[in-house]
């Protein structure tokens, strides 16, 4: 690990601007994704800002009938909630399928958002990789792939976003909200906060430098049946080969969002139109276009069956 | 998908947009060992917190994490590293209530926490109750990553009883039960090379009042 200076902010606009003026700082949460990356010196900041005493830790109801969730609400907590388990299940249940009980007491909800690929070569510091050394090449073209991305990939990086909670706040329609150093607030739809990687994979998000998320809001809940299937290598504890997102309302029309089959959390709103007719019609659109490696075209077949199994369950 | 839209990228093309990138400081820089300048100082701070009820004052080098904190200044060596990135399980502490890993947390972040460790649980002589369980189970053949296992287990059982839910429980908005199939999938963020997870269930079970 590279040295680095240690400071703890007092508000997020502070946070912020500190960000701006300390060359090489970054934020550190949880610190259950950055410290593993700084181990490897794949991260390397110079200066560390703190942001666990921005009070930034709670749940509260919106004026929309809707939630606004901290960014440093943890994982646990938010699985956890009365209101989350009732109105909103499929992220509960994304949560809790993701990492271990130890990592979900400490991770947040911003540094969920931002954690990195999972891409065996982008933790190999030994092998060329544009996402961690743009212009070095891309080792996992022509490598063991069968992690990687079906879709939305590009000639320089076929990485996959490898979390679950984005690929149900992708389906509940939440907002990211965030400050920058000179103060100004935005809201981010999920649909566009994380990047396809294109020619520039080094970029995961549409975050700007410094900028600060200090919140994730829901709309008002949306009813129905809410689902979330992950499909992996072992039970438990293990990232997504696969997983599905999914509303089921009870005449059959909902919304499906898909996890560790692109960069990004993937969901095609005019393919959701299909699901009363089966998994088949849906995913058939969801995927159009998709370009998978030898190594991973299973996931198209694992993505329309794991939809299948969903959509079975929802009419039980 | 190299499709719809997206231009053909050459090689030198990522190079360059690569290092134009870098240097408008857009995002953090790519490690790269041979282009670093000479690493710099490290940078010290202090930190105080409790330790198994003992106020504790340290001064380590910012990258210190907790695990090392507690092995190496204070020679709290129950507390095991196994790998060191989140993965195993052996170096679980409780903090403040929780179980985390601490091999994944930096020392200068617990500024007046209270941490427990193994050591803190109970002593030879009075054995905390899953420290008894797992000695009267064969919770354990090494014992290497028994020391986070344990932490876990009696984190876990304070988890169920306090109603958080997990990814087997049935009815998200019903009170998780204590069933084996429930600490089973909250002991999965600690690995037993040597395979004891059924007795460290057993134990469990014992400690909990419940059928394994
Ligand atoms: C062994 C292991 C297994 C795992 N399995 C899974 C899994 O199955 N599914 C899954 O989804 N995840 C999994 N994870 C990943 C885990 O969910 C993430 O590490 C965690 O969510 C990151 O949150 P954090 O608060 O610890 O982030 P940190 O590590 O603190 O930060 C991550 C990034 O976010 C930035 N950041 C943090 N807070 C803010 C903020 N407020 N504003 C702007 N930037 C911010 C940091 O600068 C950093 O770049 C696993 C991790 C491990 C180690
Ligand atoms: S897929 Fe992306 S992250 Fe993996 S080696 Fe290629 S460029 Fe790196
Ligand atoms: S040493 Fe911390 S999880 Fe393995
Ligand atoms: S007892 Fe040997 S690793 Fe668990």
């Amino acid at each position: 690990m590279r040295p680095f200076t240690y400071s703890r902010a007092k508000s997020p606009a502070e946070a912020a601007a500190e960000a701006a003026s300390a060359p090489g700082a970054k934020f550190i949460a949880g610190g259950t994704n950055l410290l593993d990356l700084m181990k490897l010196e794949i991260e390397t900041p110079s200066h560390l800002i703190d942001v666990q005493d921005l009070k930034l830790d709670r749940i509260e109801p919106t004026a929309e009938g809707g939630l606004r969730i901290g960014a440093l609400v943890r994982n646990t907590d938010l699985a956890a909630d009365a209101r989350v388990r009732r109105d909103y299940g499929v992220l509960s249940r994304a949560l809790l399928a993701g990492a271990s009980g130890q990592l979900r007491n400490k991770a947040t909800t911003a540094g969920n958002l931002l954690q990195r690929t999972r891409c065996p070569y982008f933790y190999d510091t030994n092998q060329p990789c544009n996402k961690r050394q743009p212009g070095s090449g891309c080792s996992a073209i022509g490598g063991f792939s069968r992690q990687l991305a079906v879709i939305g990939s590009s000639k320089a990086c076929i990485a996959t976003h490898p979390g679950d909670m984005a690929i149900a706040m992708r389906v509940l329609d939440a907002t990211v909200e965030t400050v920058d150093p000179k103060g100004q607030t935005r809201a981010i739809p999920m649909a566009d906060f994380h990047r396809l990687p294109g020619e520039t994979p080094h970029i995961d998000t549409n975050l700007k430098a410094g900028e600060l998320i200090t919140a994730v809001t829901l709309p008002k809940p949306l009813g129905g049946k809410h689902f979330y299937h992950k499909e992996r290598d072992r039970a438990s504890y293990a990232f997504a080969l696969v997983s599905v997102a999914a509303v089921v309302q009870p005449d059959g029309r909902g919304r499906v969002a898909f996890g560790g089959v692109a960069h990004k959390p993937w969901r095609v709103e005019a393919a959701e139109a299909a699901m009363p007719q089966g998994a088949k019609a849906v995913t058939g659109a969801t995927f159009a276009g998709a370009a998978p490696t030898p190594e991973n075209a299973f996931k198209l077949t694992l993505a329309e069956r794991a939809l299948g199994a969903v959509l079975a369950q929802a009419r039980a | 998908m190299h499709g719809p839209g997206e231009v053909e990228v050459s090689r030198r093309g990522l190079l360059v947009g690569g290092a134009a990138s870098v240097a408008a400081g857009a995002v953090s820089a790519p490690a790269d060992a041979q282009r670093a300048p000479a690493a710099p100082k490290p940078a010290m701070a202090k930190v105080s917190f409790e330790v198994n009820g003992r106020r504790q004052s340290l001064e380590v080098d910012t990258r210190t994490t907790l695990l090392d904190a507690l092995r190496e200044h204070l020679k709290l060596t129950g507390s095991k590293k196994g790998c060191d990135q989140g993965q195993c399980g052996a170096c679980t502490v409780i903090v403040d209530g929780r179980r985390i890993n601490s091999c994944l947390s930096l020392a200068v972040m617990h500024e007046g926490d209270r941490i427990t460790t193994v050591e803190g649980l109970g002593t030879p002589d009075k054995l905390h109750p899953m420290q008894a369980a797992f000695v009267r189970h064969d919770g354990y053949q090494c014992g290497y990553c028994t020391p986070g296992q344990i932490c876990s287990a009696v984190s876990v059982l304070e988890e169920i009883r306090a109603g958080i839910p997990s990814h087997v429980s049935a009815d998200l908005t019903a009170a998780p039960a204590l069933t084996a199939a429930e600490m089973r999938e909250r002991m999965s963020g600690n690995i037993c090379r040597c395979g004891a997870y059924s007795n460290i269930i057993e134990a469990m079970a014992d400690v909990a009042g419940a059928k394994a």
